[in-house]
């Protein structure tokens, strides 16, 4: 049984389409990266995989159990607030914003969630902090507040938030894109370690490279619609829609540069 | 082009002379002069006086009347306030719209007027019952007995400063970044936990500053419920004045008063800032 089944799943706002009947199953163990175009829809399918957004068709199960909604007399309905509360607490999200809770510490930020929606004695959920902590190479910024931390530092932080549930699955939403260039690499590598560790993960990102190395499989998305899946080597060296080619062309051009070429290049053509 | 020295040290500039930053220095300190003239020299402030009354029992009283309903004011209304501000944000519309409605009339009606409809519910309503609506009747009092000038005052100003309150907390709630109530849903939080633990101390930075203006105006609207024979601050210098002609000392009384409170409580604000400024990105 896949630790993620997603069926069918529709999502529209307004008169847009986001995800168009995606189709997906994650393994216990396996990473999968999801790349496309802007507005694709990657973002909204790992929002609605974790609830943050409703969604308008298809069904999704976690471990087997249908998420969201429950049978009641041969009719589905919606879950109570409690209950999606705890499906969510089964799982572990990582913002492209970080969120890190900006008026308490950082091993506050990793503790909470852990006493107050696990029932975890306090001191347990310290330890199992610190010990998260200083895997993502922050132990000794437990007592400082967020504000206090690069962009790179605050996304390990949200990290280890996540990881501090012990969740069954990691859900990655573009996790680098509100860094700096410089600080993008500290927190690849952390989520490196995470697949190398067995965790399973979607990760949504626009590193190509990134995407590459790290995943099991590879899925390609656009206007809503999974296009093409398969292993990396099938994705980015033998890619079979016209789609995907014209996505990689365009971005493999552009990846393999560097920001401060990419603005020289800018500059000398206008 | 005229000469310059070879080695130019800013560090060796003399301050520009501003000649109008004199000319506006020695206005005020006229004007300031006069006013502390007329104070001292007008014999109508008959400063004696108000000194003899500045701890009379009565005044003291009526000072701690005002107290009294500027803390039972601030509180029920924060309550109701919050409760509100929850209903305006409620995705139910029924709830969210009857929300709005109360605080667009209880805000758009003068305090002074609504102190005074109070005070004359009798006439409106002759009895106060508790039953099924539109039917049968448990218990029933006579209005009159119910709403006396320290009820009437109580229920004006409260839901007068429950609208107030309640545009502040919506304003607070919605100023907390919406990344912030993803990531609480996200660690498992119930909407509940997420509220309290999450979005409120976040919106409290915003909620705080507002409030302690509308306590300080909250002290000071107080002064209306003499109007209905409630002994207030206010009230009690009007019964003295009333009997002595002192206005002017009695006044003086007051207004001091009143600006002890509301510099007391404006450190209070300054620190209460301070506190929940933290945390502050």
């Amino acid at each position: 049984m896949p630790v993620l089944r997603v069926r069918d799943v529709r999502k529209r706002f307004g008169d847009h389409a986001a995800l168009d009947g995606v189709n997906l199953d994650v393994h216990e163990g396996e990473v999968v990266t999801v790349i496309g175009p802007s507005g694709s829809g990657k973002s909204t399918l790992v929002r609605c995989v974790h609830q943050l957004e409703s969604i308008d068709g298809g069904a999704m199960y976690l471990d087997g159990e249908l998420l969201g909604y429950e049978m009641h007399r041969g009719h589905l309905r919606p879950l109570p607030d409690r209950k999606v509360a705890a499906q969510r607490g089964r799982m572990g999200m990582v913002f492209q914003q970080f969120n890190l809770f900006p008026h308490w510490s950082v091993l506050r930020n990793v503790i909470e969630a852990q006493v107050a929606v696990h029932g975890r004695r306090p001191e347990e959920a310290r330890e199992e902090a610190l010990r998260l902590l200083k895997r993502v190479g922050l132990a000794g910024k437990t007592d400082a507040h967020p504000r206090q931390l690069s962009g790179g530092q605050q996304q390990r932080v949200a990290i280890a938030r996540a990881l501090a549930t012990q969740p069954r699955i990691m859900l990655f939403d573009e996790p680098t894109s509100a860094l700096d260039p410089e600080l993008v690499d500290e927190v690849l590598s952390v989520v490196l370690d995470l697949a190398r560790g067995g965790m399973t993960m979607i990760i949504v990102t626009h590193e190509m490279s990134f995407a590459r190395e790290v995943a099991d499989r590879c899925v390609f998305m656009e206007e809503g619609r999974v296009v093409e899946t398969g292993t990396p080597e099938e994705i980015f060296d033998n890619p079979a829609s016209p789609r995907l080619q014209a996505f990689l062309s365009r971005f493999s051009g552009r990846a393999t540069r560097t920001p401060d070429e990419r603005i020289l290049e800018e500059e000398s053509t206008s | 082009m005229s000469t310059t020295p070879q080695v130019v040290d800013v560090a060796s500039a003399r301050p520009r002379i501003r000649p109008l930053r004199w000319v506006f220095g020695v206005v005020l300190l006229v004007l300031v002069a006069q006013f502390a003239w007329f104070l001292v020299t007008n014999p109508r402030f008959e400063w004696s006086v108000a000194g003899t009354y500045l701890f009379d029992p009565n005044i003291l009283r009526g000072l701690g009347m005002s107290l009294l309903l500027t803390v039972i004011g601030m509180v029920l209304g924060s309550v109701l306030g919050v409760l509100l501000a929850a209903g305006r944000l409620s995705d139910f519309t029924p709830v969210a719209w009857a929300c709005g409605v109360y605080v667009a009339v209880f805000r758009g009606i003068p305090p002074l007027v609504q102190l005074i409809f109070w005070f004359n519910l009798g006439y409106l309503l002759p009895r106060i019952s508790l039953g099924v609506p539109f039917g049968p009747t448990f218990v029933s009092w006579p209005t009159n007995s119910v709403i006396s000038s320290l009820t009437a005052a109580i229920i004006g100003l409260t839901l007068h400063e429950a609208a107030y309150m309640a545009e502040i907390v919506r304003a607070g709630v919605l100023a907390v970044d919406g990344g912030q109530r993803d990531a609480a849903r996200a660690m498992g939080f119930t909407a509940r936990q997420s509220f309290v633990k999450v979005v409120l101390p976040q919106a409290m930075r915003v909620i705080v500053p507002p409030t302690g203006s509308q306590f300080i105006s909250l002290l000071k609207g107080t002064s209306l419920v003499s109007v209905i024979a409630m002994a207030d601050l206010l009230y009690s210098v009007q019964v003295i004045y009333n009997r002595t002609y002192e206005i002017v000392p009695l006044l003086i009384v007051a207004c001091a008063w009143y600006l002890v409170v509301v510099t007391v409580l404006s450190l209070g604000q300054r620190r209460l800032e301070q506190h929940f400024g933290k945390g502050q990105r």
